[in-house]
């Protein structure tokens, strides 16, 4: 046999595996469900959660000591802002308290009774702000609204008290050094355009994982010899099989990335600054690694439902391993390196750098650089996975042709 | 021979517990995975907050005013400064490549200005893709610019004879006080983990209540095991459910323990209140798992039901975005998760303290899922003597 003719043959086997994967997947709905479903569904869903982005009017108790104009306009501009709406005057903290109990206020507002005198003498006054940590959300509200209020009706006020003083001289008594701050990359300060991206990306890699380790537990329940690959002329080389099959897969989820990376994030008007060509660039190696990964893992899954059971739940610790939410700089030691066993960790960071920062693969190239890596390892892994399940099945199958004859 | 309904009870329990110790995946996903979880996420977050945040400063005045400046921001425990440029162009590149989270800007000239009364602008930019490392940074280096507005304002006003009183009484009319009842630390580990932990608990209560019941029918076991009940449902799920309940209710209790007793969470309720609240959520989350194999008895479906439903519950129970922001379908689907109702019970209780009154409907509303099977009773017994596994 020349080297031609096994380059050839290899081909033919390659796309013989990767079509009959193909149709192994189609026919296959638990595994529809996952390469299909989840990713188009599950976006969606959490899309419509994570919709209203931020929280507008939470609901605050005012207990007002002082209860003069003075403390009733400053009332009214904490109440004028989107953020806090006020529901309910008390007449002191235990009534106010009760509200929350109750749950209808998540916060209380106390105006001590010198307030208007400290302010009309030109004193400085203290109010006191208590918010529920049921939900931190509403203590950001609670805190952003009075600090505005305060600055600007305070600034107010001492103007009125100095009117001798020129305009540009009292601004500059009250405000010697201004100071503006910007919230770069999600300038709505959303929740959903900061977790959305993250899951996105993790939604790819746990399909695959799920999806593939299904095929591979499959393989394992109906095989003769519960192996992962068939007793079949076309499945004697480790590269065809590890070949062919990725190919079924980059090609469905090509697809699959477009709706859930760029279509999904223009729908739920997420911060979306993508270079389609730097996202294609960098996605390519994510799905790379992703599939090489999860081959890899199906080697050791050997019943169809079990990959639920094992993989489920690192979805979420997944998430919080890669580095949006808890940030990656105070990820440390042994997890730090964990997360970068996993696609996700890198693809998390380079997406959200890519589609949120507007980065180029010169910014993310540290990402990119590690997913290559992972593609490298697991595609070895991967083909080892398979060596070492075609070297076993023929062995079971010498062994059970050998009982044959010897009966 | 009449077996009394205990004995019968009994020995399906008995067949259960062969089975559990028949295959590992029920060691790992019932022990191993939601402790595993607990060391994860307790350990991850163990400083409460995240600190020494990197970030860049860009100087464009280096005076010894700046410098100074530079130096308090650093010293807060939030913030790091490992960047100095004059360039924001190099700076904004850092933050997009993830090595800096925010970048403070002090503009030319900044110290003379000052001193001449011509109010120089700071400022500061924070990357809100990361939103908890920017609110934090957003904290620091707003105090950092107040305190430098407080300082200049000082030296001009005692310039011109005021008191310091006077002084801070036009900087600053009104200061505000916040308490934050039961986390005055604003710890992230006490706001997440009393949550996500339980959370995971509950995920694989789904899927293993699934994935036990789903499998007699898949192994065609399940008619021997309606049998050994003398044919009653209710028998056969209560002798094969108590052991699950049994190692389940363990690892809950462990994970109370770990939550209020290691890590010493607040706990201003006392333990009986979230004792009760872990034990009613595994059997609530053990019905619902009931419910999902009764409406689903194929193992594949009813295991991406369990999956779908436990990953959902992580952000519909409201713990960071909260419910009353979100739609209102989806507020009213809230109410189907057994979490939700632990996270009500474990805000009133552990957090916060509040007498039973306000709370003791949350109780009830978690026991009475265990009324969920009673509905699919006569699906799932049809199931079990008649279906064929469809893989």
């Amino acid at each position: 046999m020349n080297l031609l003719h096994i380059i050839k043959e290899g081909i033919q086997d390659t796309c013989y595996i990767w079509k009959s994967e193909l149709n192994l997947i189609f026919k296959d709905s638990g595994v529809m469900i996952f390469f299909f479903l989840v990713p188009f569904a599950y976006p969606v869903l959490y899309g419509l959660i994570y919709n209203n982005e931020v929280v507008r009017e939470a609901q605050l108790v005012v207990v007002d000591h002082c209860d003069t104009q003075s403390s009733r306009e400053f009332i009214r501009r904490i109440n004028g802002t989107p953020d806090v709406d006020v529901v309910y005057y008390a007449n002191n903290m235990d009534e106010a308290k009760d509200k929350l109990d109750r749950k209808e206020a998540y916060g209380i507002l106390e105006i001590p009774s010198n307030f208007s005198s400290d302010i009309h003498t030109g004193k400085r006054t203290t109010v006191s702000l208590y918010s529920d940590m049921s939900c931190l959300l509403y203590y950001k509200n609670y805190l952003i609204a009075a600090t505005e209020a305060s600055f600007d009706f305070g600034k107010e006020m001492v103007q009125s008290l100095h009117p001798s003083t020129t305009r540009e001289e009292g601004k500059i008594a009250v405000n010697p050094i201004p100071y503006e701050s910007v919230a770069m990359f999600n300038p709505a300060n959303g929740f959903g355009s900061f977790i959305l991206p993250a899951i996105l990306i993790l939604v790819i890699q746990q399909t695959l994982i799920l999806g593939i380790c299904m095929l591979g537990g499959t393989a394992r329940e109906k095989n003769r010899f519960h192996t992962l690959v068939p007793i079949s002329k076309h499945y004697h080389g480790t590269l065809r099989i590890v070949l062919g099959k990725s190919l079924a897969y980059i090609i469905l989820y090509i697809l699959t990335c477009c709706w859930v990376l760029i279509i999904v994030p223009a729908l739920f008007d997420l911060p979306q600054h993508v270079d389609i060509g730097t996202l294609g660039l960098f996605v390519l190696p994510y799905l790379f690694a992703c599939i090489f990964f999860s081959i890899t893992l199906s080697g050791f899954v050997i019943s169809r439902e079990a990959p639920m059971l094992l993989f489920v739940f690192t979805s979420v610790i997944l998430l919080f391993i890669s580095g949006v939410s808890w940030p990656m700089h105070s990820i440390n030691g042994f997890w730090r390196i964990l997360a970068y066993a996993f696609p996700s960790t890198a693809g998390v960071q380079g997406f959200v750098a890519i589609n949120s920062m507007g980065a180029t693969l010169n910014e993310v190239a540290f990402e990119y650089h590690v997913l290559w890596i992972q593609t490298g390892v697991y595609f070895i892994t991967a083909c080892l996975v398979y060596r070492y399940q075609i070297i076993r099945s023929r062995k079971l199958l010498l062994k059970g042709s050998e009982l044959m004859k010897q009966k | 021979m009449q077996q009394s309904s205990k004995n019968r009870i009994w020995n399906i329990a008995k067949r259960e517990m062969r089975q559990l110790s028949a295959r590992p995946i029920y060691l790992f996903s019932m022990v191993f995975a939601p402790l595993f979880s607990a060391l994860f996420f307790i350990t991850l977050m163990d400083e409460g907050l995240p600190t020494e945040l990197p970030i860049a400063v860009v100087d464009l005045d280096n005076s010894s005013t700046s410098r100074g400046l530079i130096r308090q921001l650093d010293a807060f425990g939030q913030t790091a400064v490992t960047l100095r440029t004059a360039s924001f162009e190099e700076a904004r590149k850092e933050m997009q490549s993830g090595s800096i989270y925010g970048i403070y800007r002090i503009p030319k000239d900044f110290a003379t200005l000052a001193a001449q009364g011509k109010q120089p602008k700071l400022s500061f930019y924070t990357n809100n893709a990361s939103l908890i490392a920017g609110s934090l940074l957003f904290r620091d280096m707003k105090t950092i610019s107040v305190l430098a507005g407080g300082s200049v304002g000082l030296q001009v006003g005692l310039a011109k004879g005021q008191t310091e009183s006077q002084i801070m009484g036009q900087l600053q009319p009104i200061s505000i006080d916040t308490v934050t009842l039961g986390n005055p630390w604003l710890n992230y580990s006490v706001y997440l983990n009393n949550i996500i932990i339980p959370g995971i608990l509950q995920l694989m209560i789904f899927l293993v209540t699934v994935f036990s019941i789903g499998n007699e029918i898949k192994l065609g076991t399940s008619r021997d095991w309606l049998q050994q009940s003398g044919n009653s449902l209710l028998k056969a799920l209560l002798g094969k459910l108590l052991p699950h309940t049994v190692i389940f209710t363990t690892v809950g209790l462990s994970i109370t323990y770990i939550l209020y007793g290691v890590s010493s969470f607040p706990l201003q309720s006392g333990w009986l209140p979230m004792v009760a609240a872990m034990v009613l959520l595994v059997l609530a989350a053990q019905a619902m798992g009931v419910f999902m194999i009764g409406v689903l008895p194929t193992l594949r479906l009813g295991l991406s039901f369990a999956s779908l439903f436990g990953m959902v519950a992580f952000s519909i129970t409201g713990f960071t975005f909260p419910v009353k922001a979100m739609y209102p379908p989806l507020q009213a689907l809230s109410e189907l998760f057994p979490l939700r109702h632990y996270f009500l019970i474990y805000v009133d209780q552990a957090l916060n303290g509040r007498a039973l009154y306000y709370t003791w409907t949350e109780y009830v509303i978690l026991a009475s899922f265990m009324l969920l099977p009673l509905f699919v009773g006569r699906n799932l017994k049809r199931a079990l003597l008649y279906f064929n596994y469809i893989p």
